[in-house]
């Protein structure tokens, strides 16, 4: 199968640290998940079908009295809308084959991760894309499956290292780009001072994380593309 | 059951809120403007997922900002993703290690 190149395998390699930080945070879950009463299997499918931590976390405390599906709704769109601008700057990364019916089975794993360490490279290839999906959609599942029936198997301080996990990739994409470009310093500085007021200021801070999120990257994103417009392709 | 409809509504959103831009954008955008946004946007999420959450994210707060400082070192020379993600726990997990033995 010429899907599974060496694209493949070289997205599978990427995906490693993904999830291995997925785990802190698939443990979690899956223990938070069980003590509200879900069994594990329920967990697991959460996981297996969502992929989502802050998405789930929320969910399942909706979950918790029946009849809310509206309440649910709108609380996964202002968590999660962010996806949509992940996935729209994504699709301008694709090669020419990572089309139809491959976007829609792959959209399916736009995680802010996954997202992450994609939009790092020039062209995404949909081999590499699914490679890159494997080991952190294997390290959600796990971890749910794993905190759900034995509870907290790692050592805390293991626990608590492995979390900033995800902030290292997330550091290791935007600062080697800031020392190349000088615009990105200040989209990052501008994101940074906006979500910093979301997150500590009276009022704003009523604010779902996930909404405060999108609207600061929007924000900072908007005020890079009018103040230093990228330059046209040859 | 209400599970599986509440996990109907989960699951089926934000596949949604996912798959729906990446599969109907199927074209190179032109417009100078959102080819600049897009530009933009990934260094502009990240940021604003990682500060101020990263400072919470582990147990403690100064072990965290340890964890960022050495990826943010690590960042500037231009190391791989992995190498980065595994400096900014090995500063956490001894940051924590040392605040215990003082402790």
């Amino acid at each position: 199968m010429d899907f599974l190149n060496n694209q493949f395998i070289k997205g599978i390699k990427a995906g490693i640290p993904i999830g291995l930080g997925y785990l802190s945070v698939s443990f979690t879950f899956g223990i938070v998940a069980v003590s509200y009463g879900f069994t594990w299997w329920q967990a697991v499918l959460i996981s297996m079908t969502t992929v989502t931590s802050a998405g789930q976390f929320a969910g399942i405390s909706t979950m918790l009295s029946p009849g809310h599906y509206l309440e649910m709704l709108l609380s996964q769109l202002t968590i999660n809308i962010r996806y949509s601008f992940m996935s729209l700057s994504l699709s301008q990364k694709t090669d020419s084959r990572f089309k139809g019916l491959y976007r829609w089975l792959l959209g399916f794993f736009v995680t802010d991760e996954i997202f992450a360490v994609a939009s790092a490279k020039e062209h995404v290839s949909r081999s590499y894309f699914l490679g890159l999906a494997v080991m952190p959609y294997l390290g959600w599942t796990a971890g749910t499956l794993i905190g759900a029936l034995l509870g907290n198997v790692l050592p805390q301080r293991l626990m608590s290292a492995l979390s900033l996990a995800i902030y290292g990739m997330f550091v290791a994409i935007v600062v080697p780009e800031m020392k190349r470009t000088r615009p990105v310093v200040y989209v990052v500085a501008s994101a940074l001072v906006l979500r910093c007021l979301f997150y500590y200021m009276p009022v704003l801070k009523q604010i779902s994380g996930g909404l405060a999120i999108s609207i600061c990257a929007i924000a900072a994103a908007v005020l890079g593309a009018v103040l230093f417009p990228v330059e046209e392709e040859g | 059951m209400d599970f599986y409809l509440y996990l109907l509504v989960m699951a089926g959103s934000t596949y949604l809120i996912r798959a729906v831009p990446f599969a109907m954008i199927q074209n190179k955008i032109e417009n100078r403007m959102i080819r600049s946004f897009l530009y933009y946007i990934p260094y502009a999420v990240l940021t604003a997922m990682t500060v101020p959450a990263v400072f919470y994210a582990a147990d403690h707060m100064i072990p965290a900002a340890f964890g960022l400082l050495s990826a943010i070192i690590f960042a500037l020379r231009e190391k791989s993703l992995t190498t980065v993600a595994v400096a900014a726990c090995a500063a956490v997990y001894i940051t924590e290690g040392i605040m215990k033995y003082f402790a």
